[in-house]
């Protein structure tokens, strides 16, 4: 049956969307960008930053425009400076919880976190860094995970289970203790689950998961070949 | 007694501070050197992949990052216990000249020729390098081409001047074009001339600086540098070579990993520098320098014509081994004219631009050192790694600490001749200035002052009173 077509407005722009869409994907189809990190196309949406959040008429709250679903009538605001306002604290809040340290980073210049806060115009954060001690995971023989560079966007845990069906990756602690964890929060080069198949080195927006070996600013990822491989399992009967 | 404290010591790379203490009539009774930052990287290092070492290293320093990146990419080839491809050597070699090159140029002409063309009592307003650009405006434009030519060559092969990460465990990144070479060799006769023409100059300069030369940290010492197979000067893949005080040889090449065997290290209560000295003399004996003087007194000669000619006239002008400190700016220049030649050389091999540059491996052994000659001297960069590759323990020493003990002896030499204590004058504190200047120390440093250093100089007495001020703005 064909989707039903419903109509929305997005920075007062009339817009057909189809039932069923998140506000992200009629935006995006519509040629509107809104900015995300946590998101990437071909994995099901997480909600997980919050820099997608907009403001929609008839309520006070934010919404992710990830994961919240399109209605007809709906008024959807991208670009606003409460949005910026709230897009660069929730930036500066992911840069100060880990150690991150463009300068010497596998992803530098090749990072989404790192074009994310350019794009922002974030030049220096009004929190006090927290310079966690943070372990790094060099156990498996080909990947690398440095905590010290992970934004919990649970890209990783979502392209493992949906796109190699290996459900290596988790999220375990809680708050600011949160960790993402390789089977039973074992080391990686010990998990009978993981194929070393890459995809959640793919997936990794920033340098918190990498090719070993990879020097400063050689780590590249290949997201389009994600979203390709997931457009191409969706095709299969 | 009285203290004179010279915060900061301008027109150096980093930050340091000297204090000298005066006895009741006004004479010097001892002198420190203090460099006031602890930087930490040896520990918090621990825990990341080696791999990683070349680019966090190469952030000690914006002036010589590619002498951090050399030393630990080399520390890293042991790891992997690879030998790297012919054409990454020549590669690396090359980025290292020219890295040479620059740095010597910056410090000759940019932050000590104002001492040396403009005189130590000249005008502190105009004792600086735009002071030598009104003075001698075509050896200030030379000084910018060298650096320039220099840094051309590693923003070519690197794509950055300062802080690249080409160099990688193995190799290096990726090969280099041959539009570079063209042009760095239709370059490199001017750079030659240049170069040539300001040791001229500078050997002018020898009659009315005497004063300098005779009491500027000549205490006599050791002295070390590295060495090929042949005696020759060897700045990227040498073995460690210790002279005596008189120039007799006492360790005719120590591999990189043996370095310990010959180095030990003191800590100073009053610095954050560590002193390193030739382990089987001790602490007093067994103090030595590096540097441009470390290694004109340790070699046998450069390798290359031109450098071994004025060499040659170096030791029958001042002896073998020669001491003084001040000397330090000669060898440097002589040097750079050696670094240029070589650069020649290289790009006349025939391998430069092979396309082969990098070799891959995993964690074939767990500790690695790497060893080269930086600017300011010997540069050892040792790493211990676990089975996965992270690192476990680190320790580097870098060229100004193996000057340590010299530049203290050499402050409180010529604090001795030059300061008299009941009046300071702006000129006599300068020298104390200009001898640290003289061993182009680099305090590992990544901290620069923007716009022009003050030097505030106080003189106090014993109840801390302030008796006499000086103030260079």
């Amino acid at each position: 049956m064909p989707q039903k077509k419903i109509s929305i407005r997005i920075d007062g722009e009339l817009v057909t969307a189809l039932e069923g869409q998140t506000i992200l994907q009629a935006a995006q189809e519509a040629g509107k960008a809104i900015p995300t990190l946590c998101y990437l196309e071909g994995l099901s949406p997480a909600g997980a930053c919050r820099i997608c959040m907009v403001e929609v008429a008839g309520t006070e709250r934010l919404l992710p425009a990830c994961t919240t679903p399109v209605q007809e009538g709906l008024a959807v605001t991208t670009v606003s400076a409460r949005l910026t306002q709230y897009r660069r604290m929730t930036v500066e809040l992911l840069l100060i919880e880990r150690n991150h340290v463009c300068s010497v980073c596998v992803s530098n210049g090749h990072c989404e976190l790192q074009a994310m806060a350019t794009s922002l115009g974030i030049t220096n954060t009004r929190y006090w860094y927290d310079f966690p001690t943070l372990p790094v995971d060099m156990t498996h023989e080909r990947f690398v995970l440095d905590h010290n560079r992970c934004i919990l966007c649970t890209r990783c845990v979502r392209a493992c289970a949906e796109l190699e069906g290996a459900n290596v990756w988790d999220v375990g602690g809680r708050g600011i203790h949160t960790r993402v964890t390789s089977d039973l929060a074992q080391p990686w080069g010990e998990s009978p689950t993981c194929t070393s198949c890459g995809k959640c080195v793919q997936a990794c927006p920033t340098g918190a998961l990498a090719e070993k070996g990879a020097a400063v600013e050689e780590m590249t990822k290949r997201t389009d070949r994600l979203t390709r491989l997931a457009g191409s399992k969706r095709a299969q009967p | 007694m009285k203290r004179i404290t010279i915060d900061p010591v301008s027109r150096i790379e980093g930050h340091a501070k000297i204090t000298i203490d005066l006895d009741a009539d006004g004479r010097v009774a001892s002198s420190q050197l203090h460099i006031t930052q602890v930087r930490g990287f040896e520990k918090f290092v621990e825990g990341r992949p080696f791999y990683e070492m070349p680019g966090i290293t190469a952030r000690i320093c914006g002036i010589c990052p590619v002498s951090h990146l050399l030393a630990s990419a080399k520390a890293c080839d042991q790891i992997i216990a690879v030998n790297i491809p012919p054409a990454a050597k020549l590669l690396r070699m090359l980025l290292h000249y020219a890295q040479t090159v620059q740095s010597h140029a910056l410090s000759f002409f940019y932050l000590s020729s104002p001492d040396i063309l403009l005189g130590m009592d000249s005008d502190p307003a105009k004792r600086n390098v735009i002071g030598v650009i009104e003075k001698h405006p075509e050896l200030a434009r030379l000084g910018i081409e060298l650096r320039k030519f220099g840094l051309t060559i590693i923003e070519g092969l690197a794509q950055e001047r300062v802080h690249p990460s080409w160099v990688v465990p193995g190799g290096v990144a990726t090969p280099m074009a041959a539009q570079l070479r063209d042009k760095t060799l239709a370059e490199l006769p001017t750079a030659i001339a240049g170069t040539e023409r300001t040791i001229r100059l500078f050997k002018s300069t020898f009659e009315s600086l005497k004063e300098e030369i005779d009491h500027f940290g000549t205490k006599p010492t050791m002295y070390a540098g590295l060495v090929d197979d042949d005696g020759n000067l060897d700045l990227y893949d040498g073995r460690l070579r210790f002279v005596d005080a008189v120039g007799d040889v006492v360790e005719a090449g120590i591999a990189a990993d043996r370095y310990a065997a010959c180095i030990a290290e003191a800590t100073l209560p009053h610095s954050y520098l560590k002193a390193p000295y030739y382990r089987p003399a001790g602490p007093v004996e067994g103090v030595y320098r590096v540097g441009p003087l470390g290694r004109i007194n340790a070699i046998d000669q450069y390798g290359t014509p031109m450098a071994d000619a004025e060499m040659i006239e170096f030791h029958e002008r001042f002896g073998r081994p020669a001491h003084s400190s001040f000397l330090y700016h000669y060898a440097r220049l002589i040097e750079l004219l050696h670094a240029l030649e070589r650069i020649g050389n290289l790009l006349n091999e025939p391998m430069i631009l092979d396309t082969h540059v990098r070799a891959t491996a995993g964690v074939n052994a767990p500790e690695g050192v790497g060893m080269i000659e930086a600017p300011r001297g010997v540069l050892i960069h040792h790493y211990k790694v676990d089975e996965h590759g992270a690192m476990t323990w680190a320790n580097l020493i870098v060229a100004t600490g193996h000057n340590n003990f010299a530049i203290g002896n050499g402050i409180t030499e010529v604090a001795e001749h030059f300061v008299d204590g009941n009046h300071l004058s702006e000129g006599m504190l300068n020298r104390l200035s200009a001898l640290v200047r003289a061993y182009d120390p680099c305090f590992s440093c990544s901290t620069h002052a923007s716009g022009q250093i003050e030097m505030k100089v106080e003189l106090r007495d014993v109840r801390g009173e302030v008796v006499d001020e000086i103030e260079s703005r």
